[in-house]
């Protein structure tokens, strides 16, 4: 490159250390989000994966914080909006690996809207929530996915809305990739990380990933006992109501692991007539031919 | 041009259903084609079958700037039209309708009518619609056009529905022809035909073709009238001409996915109206944080909430002014007409990309969806493209800031992909490196200089912009001040004005932000008296100008009951004010659409 050494700026990934973005988490010691943290920057090692091919967007919240952490691009946009922005980018520049990463309120609550669509249009995202049943930046009030009879700020008397269950919904949105994690269990996650990235759609891994400051009633003791491996356990991933029985248990059994994968339907895409041929519309050459704009005012006369 | 002035207006009423456009359409082809001016404005309601639709169509020999003020022929599709329009004719014009179903009222002096037996001219044709069509010969005959022309546009109308169509259209317009030239006397002039074809379209369409022009590669919108017909031309076109076109689930979608798209190297752009603006509005102010070029289209409706969807208002002012929380920077244009319209698209995309800030188009019904006539050699698809400061060579640097404060405060971008520059942009505030000031402590030093860098941007951005001039004689008795798209209508008013021996001038505003407040104020300071126009009821418009200028204003006309201006309002308007009658006039709307 111009006669330039440029061998010690080319980013050559040799441990998982390599993926820390240009700070360290603010999070809370003993929050569950740094090891979904580690499980990505595994998952990202063992892939191979350079971090300016990777864009990593994120909305808003103590999770949401999570690009600013890793080494990739990143936006870090509006509350509840990850995933439209998402949406957007993947779609104007296929070729990058788009990483969505938040919590529970900002995509189960206020970006509940773009949770249903993004699956249902199979973007070919890997949406990483932390789920912490909580909304903790906030200081402690009820989320989407927080127990009925929960008691917190904004809930004194306990809870009594039922929870949202992001599992089944995304089966019932049509996601291609469902599964469960749980932040304790890096190597677990680790390796569905991988199978999400890898995966052709949209992809969501619901984490468990236990606010230590503000919900103590779901907490990494109350999880441990409960967790079973759903591979431990016969599933069969391409069955979808079996899938959706199994996210629904809430007692002494809480499955984690891949719940769903559909492989038949295309990604958005490569659904998308424009991306057949030509590479990314953002490196298309912008303007329009001689020829284009001649057509454009025949059809006006 | 030597020949005499053609200056001719038609209207066609009826429910919606009966399909009122194709005949427009048709119509509007065969004046174009003979290089004649149109404006055509259709007034309609929110509903898919019945109500009322009234498409006023003016046609002229020279320039036409408004759907004007008087009408000369009238087609009745319905009852309802008959008796709520007749009254608009007056001497010399005529009145179509269908005598088997249709009881004409009391006709004023001279006026024509032109009752059409339908059922007998129909040739047993058993289309809803065939009426349309007839009437389309008989027009044809009234204005002395060749019948091969209204042919070869029925054929080109209906080729697509197969040659049984095409034949049972043209045998029914014959019918009427032959009746109309048996029965009825044709208007004394006769349709005069201009130099060459012009080009036909609407407000919406020409920004969808700025756009284009432009390099948009992603468009994304929810469907929201009056703004739709940009996504329509859009899809429409979005194959041939490489854009990708997505139909979000809401406009908070839109114009995020909008963000997304614009970061990663795309031109993304969306439209909607008022309500679905509001969705986007936290949005813009993320575009605005991260320094995203973006651009914003609103075609204002009549509010507030859900409102009238399908009439025209200059109403949403200072939501545009006042879209997202906190104080940034972006740019703000209310183009004129739909020339202008398709003009400021590529304008507007140069400038968000030189400057990394979102732009807000401020456009309405009255332009976006009304159809015009425009000389084919004006549109230039190929306008110069200007991306602004990016980094393209890929050379890895270790030590990019992507908000590296610089002399002009516009830091270069990298877009993601590219090797050796990764970074994260936020909506929290951030230091040169992207890095969230919180994640340090909120540190004030830090905060004032970026607010600063990006304010610095946008400092000199009115040197490169040319300010509003006063069209017409500097010492008219009045200057007539509008902004948007009043325009036509403040322009056809100087004229009528000029006839009746009162000079006026005109100021028309575009740019909104940044605001020329210098040159506008010098130009209202030398003013003998000052009128300003606007299509809302509070002077939304007022109030920036002088929140802007502290300059006085005489006297104000609004108009807020849904339609737009027509010429004579003005005229009437400015009339009782250099009278003293008042210094605020509120046009009374004659037609009742």
């Amino acid at each position: 490159m111009d006669g330039i050494d440029t061998r010690q700026l080319v980013f050559e990934p040799q441990k998982a250390n390599d993926y820390k973005g240009k700070v360290d988490p603010d999070w809370c010691p003993g929050c569950g989000d740094f090891g979904v943290l580690n499980s990505l920057r595994k998952a990202c090692l063992d892939l191979g994966l350079k971090p300016h091919e990777i864009l990593t967007v994120s909305g808003i919240g103590c999770s949401s914080n999570f690009p600013g952490f890793f080494n990739s691009y990143g936006m870090h946009t509006l509350h509840g909006r990850a995933l439209a922005v998402a949406t957007g980018a993947k779609m104007a520049n296929h070729e990058l690996n788009v990483f969505v990463t938040g919590g529970d309120g900002d995509g189960y609550g206020i970006g509940g809207n773009h949770f249903t669509h993004t699956a249902r249009r199979n973007v070919d995202l890997t949406y990483i929530v932390m789920d912490n049943e909580i909304y903790g930046l906030t200081t402690g009030q009820l989320s989407p996915t927080s127990s009925l009879n929960m008691k917190t700020k904004s809930s004194p008397h306990g809870s009594v809305e039922f929870p949202f269950n992001p599992i089944t919904s995304a089966i019932m949105n049509g996601a291609t990739f469902v599964a469960r994690g749980f932040s304790s269990d890096t190597k677990h996650l680790s390796m569905l990380m991988k199978q999400a990235i890898e995966h052709k759609g949209f992809s969501l891994i619901s984490v468990f990933s236990p606010c230590i400051t503000f919900n103590h009633d779901n907490d990494v003791a109350f999880f441990k006992p409960r967790i079973k491996k759903l591979e431990d356990h016969n599933h069969d991933t391409s069955d979808w109501k079996s899938a959706c029985e199994k996210a629904m248990l809430w007692g002494d059994t809480i499955y984690s692991g891949l719940f769903l994968q559909v492989k038949d339907r295309p990604a958005l895409h490569e659904a998308e007539p424009i991306l057949k041929k030509g590479g990314a519309i953002s490196s298309r050459p912008l303007g329009l031919t001689d020829g284009q704009s001649k057509t454009i005012i025949d059809r006006m006369m | 041009m030597n020949q005499e002035r053609f200056d001719f207006s038609l209207a066609i009423g009826g429910a919606a259903g009966q399909g009122i456009a194709t005949p427009g359409n048709i119509l509007a082809r065969i004046f174009s084609r003979r290089g004649l001016w149109l404006n055509a404005y259709n007034a309609y309601q929110s509903i898919v079958r019945g109500g009322h639709i009234f498409l006023t169509m003016r046609v002229c020999n020279e320039r036409v700037y408004t759907h004007g003020d008087s009408l000369d022929l009238l087609v009745c599709l319905n009852q309802d039209t008959m008796d709520r329009h007749l009254e608009l004719i007056s001497s010399g014009g005529c009145v179509i309708f269908d005598s088997d179903k249709i009881t004409p009222g009391k006709e004023a002096t001279g006026v024509q009518l032109c009752p059409i037996p339908i059922k007998d001219l129909s040739n047993k044709s058993k289309s809803k619609v065939i009426q349309n069509t007839i009437a389309l010969g008989v027009i044809n005959y009234l204005l002395g056009i060749e019948f091969n022309i209204l042919e070869n546009a029925l054929t080109q109308q209906f080729s697509r529905k197969g040659n049984d169509i095409v034949e049972v259209n043209i045998s029914a317009a014959l019918a009427g022809f032959n009746f109309a030239k048996e029965n009825f006397k044709s208007y004394q002039q006769t349709l005069p035909a201009g130099e060459k074809p012009l080009a036909l379209w609407t407000g919406n369409e020409a920004m969808a073709m700025g756009g284009a022009a432009a390099g948009v590669k992603f468009y994304s919108a929810y469907p929201m009238s009056p703004s739709t017909g940009v996504l329509h031309w859009m899809a429409k076109n979005a194959r041939e001409l490489d854009i990708m076109v997505r139909q979000a689930e809401d406009e908070i979608a839109v114009a995020n996915m909008v963000i997304g798209a614009a970061h990663v190297g795309s031109r993304a752009m969306c439209a909607t109206s008022g309500g679905g603006f509001a969705l986007m509005t936290e949005a813009i102010g993320a575009a605005a944080m991260m320094e995203i070029p973006t651009v914003f289209i609103n075609v204002q409706r009549a509010g507030p909430s859900t409102g009238v969807p399908t009439k025209t208002e200059q109403g949403d002012l200072w939501q545009v002014l006042g879209a997202s929380q906190g104080d940034f920077e972006r740019l703000i244009i209310a183009p004129t007409d739909a020339l202008d319209s398709f003009r400021t698209i590529p304008e507007l995309f140069n400038l968000c990309d030189q400057y990394q800030c979102p732009g807000i188009v401020i456009s309405d019904l009255l332009i976006a969806e009304g159809t015009f006539t425009t000389n084919p050699e004006e549109i230039n698809l190929q306008p110069e493209i200007n991306r602004g400061e990016i980094i393209t060579n890929g050379k890895p640097n270790n030590e990019y800031l992507r908000y590296k404060i610089t002399e002009s405060g516009i830091s270069p971008r990298a877009l993601p992909g590219l090797e050796g520059h990764v970074h994260v942009v936020a909506t929290d505030e951030h230091d040169q490196d992207g890095v969230l000031i919180s994640d340090e402590y909120t540190n004030p030093h830090k905060r004032r200089r970026m607010v600063e860098k990006r304010a610095k941007k946008l400092s000199n951005i009115k040197d490169e912009i040319a300010p509003p001039i006063l069209e017409g004689s500097v010492d008219a008795e009045v200057t007539l001040i509008g902004w948007g798209s009043t325009n036509g209508a403040i322009k056809e008013a100087i004229e009528q004005l000029s006839q009746k021996g009162i000079s006026a001038n005109h100021l028309q505003i575009r740019w909104i932000v940044p605001f020329h407040a210098t040159e506008i104020t010098e130009i209202i300071e030398k003013a003998n008296r000052t009128i300003l126009i606007e299509n809302n009821y509070s002077g939304q418009f007022h109030r920036y100008l002088r929140s802007e200028t502290s300059v006085k204003i005489d006297g104000h006309i609004r108009k807020y009951d849904g339609e737009p201006f027509m010429p004579h309002h003005i005229v009437d308007s400015v009339v009782e004010q250099l009278a003293d009658k008042t210094t605020l006039s509120v046009p009374f709307q004659e037609i009742m659409v």
